[in-house]
């Protein structure tokens, strides 16, 4: 049986499973949305690959990436956990090993990576607004009955782009209704908005940072034609949209978890038996002391699998000691 | 008179010292927990920043266990904390305590406002009679600031994981319950030894320097243990301000008359030329230093909306660029989920190890390339 590394990102909008053999080739990748339900939909995804690979090929080992990570790594056992930027940073490397820049724009956040001499030299994510990602043009997609896939399509035919204020999603909303209700075309109005989302990228996010080409835009906001175009035009340079953008933090984190077991010799990972697992999770508030900590279990089957997010590790500790006990 | 104060790091242990030994009945209040957040956030003015929310929420926290005069100490405009000894006396007012805010500070009153408040600790007595009270409490927080930093130092070294967090436990529990002078220092002088017989690698560490706002930066409670953090991951973290520094340098020396060596203002120069008040000199200035003595990076905290610190923020780039230095900006407000900022910090770290190995190699393989 041939191996293979699966790469988990739970992201805030969507769950994306990918899954490379030992040439690093994409054998399968899933796309599915979260929908808030992080446990059920990586249970659905494991099912999905189960059928179309299961028969041939064996997981030698996983690698989980995203807001969702740790939850994902606790159920599978992942042999690695890794930040988002990281995840990116790799994957692009691999898909280009001159690449300098990476734009990557989620469902909830945004964020710039600069690459030098094939390492992270430097990156910012967004910290407290939405504008400019994936949920906001989700919402005026919906807004405007536009599906979400079509909304770039619009911007390219725009002509006369209107001002639309990108600094923030309410101000950018107000703007956007203001100038419908005088009667430009949606058309026109769909591209100011993919300008000014553009815009804000640039001058919040990039602030200060060289941009240079090879620039990768990759994330789930990386299908919209026109949030592209208005990159390329902002920076006069072309923007590279990677075969695999919507899954490139998963590819990246299937990579990191094939360097992990060659250095380890061995992976943790389950298999797919958790698909038949019960898992559940629910938290209590802990009073033992003032910090009143929310403390998260995860429970499988019944038992009590994991516990996280004591200041104190009371909580947590006692898991651990029991998992030696029991390896032991 | 029952007194109370508000936290802010270390300096309950200054304060519970000096009270302690001048035998001042007083209310500790409640460590700084999301509790004293929610009551300060809901008393407190929206627009305020986060520690004057803090404040508030140890007031109330003391006033409901019995406390009656709040000790603060003010200050005339380094920024918005300028004022806030007035807002704390009208928060409590409006809510309808009647403890009494007593701010410890040299006003348009003069000097005689400030000993008659003064007069209300020593209980009428000659203010001569604080000297050495001040001077026990004053040694007991350098103390308790000097285990930080040694805890800072054998937490990314430590062989066995997990050594330092359990001392720095123990002794912070403890030390709630030390009923005399005598027994503090005993428990901070066993402290130090416990944490100096810890067994440490031999290795180099990535080292970074902390910056910013001196209240996010020193209240663990706000900036999430950002040493602790970074020391689990096996980086050594050193920050740029203590309380027990800042006393020496803004009260002793000056009252001294000693002109201090301001090397921060010095390096912050070519970008700031002049205090804008809160930190933000400080910020620019021991970045600097940093990146000259060699720090992989920095990581600047600040409170939302802070001015000063927005300045520094701007200012930043200019000082990445020149001295090739990563920085990490995080403000904190009321966010109580913490993933985000664990994911930047945890991108920081990566980046920072990533760097530092390359860095490494590359000097290597000059050396080999002289050699042949």
């Amino acid at each position: 049986m041939k191996s293979c590394y699966l790469g988990i990102d739970i992201g805030s909008v969507s769950t994306n499973f990918v899954v490379i053999d030992e040439d690093k080739n994409l054998i399968e990748k899933l796309y599915i949305r979260t929908q808030g339900q992080p446990i059920k939909i990586l249970k659905e995804g494991m099912e999905r690959l189960k059928l179309s690979i299961g028969g041939e090929r064996r997981i030698a080992g996983a690698g989980t990436t995203g807001s969702g990570r740790q939850l994902a790594a606790l159920i599978t056992s992942a042999d690695i956990v890794k930040n988002e930027i990281t995840s990116h940073a790799v994957a692009a490397l691999d898909f280009c090993e001159n690449v300098k820049t990476v734009i990557e724009i989620g469902g909830q956040d945004s964020k710039i990576i600069i690459i030098r001499e094939g390492l992270v030299y430097d990156f910012a994510m967004n910290t407290v607004c939405a504008a400019g990602t994936g949920s906001f043009l989700d919402r005026q997609a919906s807004r405007l009955n536009i599906p979400i896939e079509e909304l770039g399509g619009y911007a390219l035919k725009s002509r006369n782009p209107v001002r639309i204020a990108g600094r923030c999603a309410v101000f950018a909303e107000s703007d956007m209704i203001h100038k419908q209700q005088t009667g430009q075309s949606l058309e026109d109005i769909i591209g100011g908005l993919c300008q000014a989302l553009v815009r804000n990228y640039l001058n919040n996010l990039a602030k200060g940072k060289k941009i240079e080409a090879p620039i990768f835009f990759q994330g789930g906001v990386a299908a919209n034609v026109g949030i592209a175009a208005a990159f390329e035009k902002e920076l006069k340079t072309p923007i590279i949209v990677p075969p695999n953008y919507d899954v490139m933090g998963a590819y990246g984190a299937a990579l990191l978890a094939k360097d992990q077991v060659k250095n380890k010799g061995y992976t943790t990972f389950k298999g797919f038996d958790i698909i038949n697992i019960e898992y559940m999770s629910r938290s209590f508030k802990c009073e033992k002391c003032a910090n009143c900590c929310e403390v998260v279990e995860l429970v499988a089957d019944g038992r009590v699998q994991a516990r996280w997010g004591d200041r104190c590790g009371r909580w947590s500790d006692v898991e651990q000691r029991k998992q030696v006990a029991h390896s032991g | 008179m029952i007194a109370t104060f508000p936290h802010m790091g270390n300096i309950y242990i200054m304060v519970k010292t000096l009270f302690d030994e001048m035998g001042i009945d007083y209310v500790l209040p409640p460590k700084c927990s999301k509790k004293t957040l929610e009551i300060g956030a809901k008393y407190s003015p929206e627009m305020a920043c986060l520690p004057l929310k803090i404040n508030i929420g140890n007031f109330i926290e003391s006033i409901e266990k019995g406390a009656d005069t709040i000790f603060i100490t003010g200050a005339c405009g380094p920024c918005r904390f300028g004022y806030y000894a007035e807002m704390h006396r009208e928060i409590l007012r409006d809510l309808g305590y009647d403890a009494e805010v007593v701010a410890l500070e040299i006003n348009e009153k003069g000097l005689k406002d400030l000993i008659a408040k003064l007069k209300k600790l020593t209980g009428g007595k000659k203010l001569a009679s604080l000297a050495k009270p001040l001077f026990k409490a004053y040694k007991a927080l350098c103390m308790a600031d000097k285990i930080d930093e040694l805890s800072y130092q054998t937490r990314p070294l430590e062989i066995t994981k997990g050594q330092t967090d359990k001392v720095i436990d123990d002794y912070r529990n403890k030390l709630l319950e030390t009923k005399s002078v005598k027994e503090t220092f005993e428990l901070m002088r066993d402290t130090e030894q416990r944490l100096l017989n810890i067994e440490l690698e031999r290795k180099d560490t990535v080292k970074v320097g902390i910056v910013g706002e001196i209240y996010t930066l020193i209240e663990p409670f706000t900036n999430l243990h950002i040493e602790k953090i970074l020391g689990n991951m096996g980086i050594t973290a050193h920050r740029s301000l203590y309380i027990s520094q800042w006393i020496k340098e803004h009260i002793i020396k000056q009252g001294l008359h000693i002109k201090s060596k301001k090397e921060f203002a010095v390096a912050a120069k070519p970008y700031l030329k002049t205090h804008i008040g809160g930190h933000a000199l400080e910020t620019i200035g021991n970045s600097v230093l940093y990146a000259r003595g060699g720090y992989d990076g920095v990581v600047q905290i600040y409170p939302l909306t802070c001015m000063p610190e927005i300045v520094a923020d701007g200012i930043m780039p200019a000082v990445r660029k020149d001295y090739d230095l990563p920085s990490l900006t995080l403000v904190m407000d009321e966010i109580t989920g913490e993933a985000g900022y664990l994911t930047r910090i945890d991108a920081f770290a990566d980046m920072l190890i990533r760097r530092k190995q390359l860095r490494e190699e590359k000097k290597k393989n000059e050396v080999l390339l002289l050699r042949h």
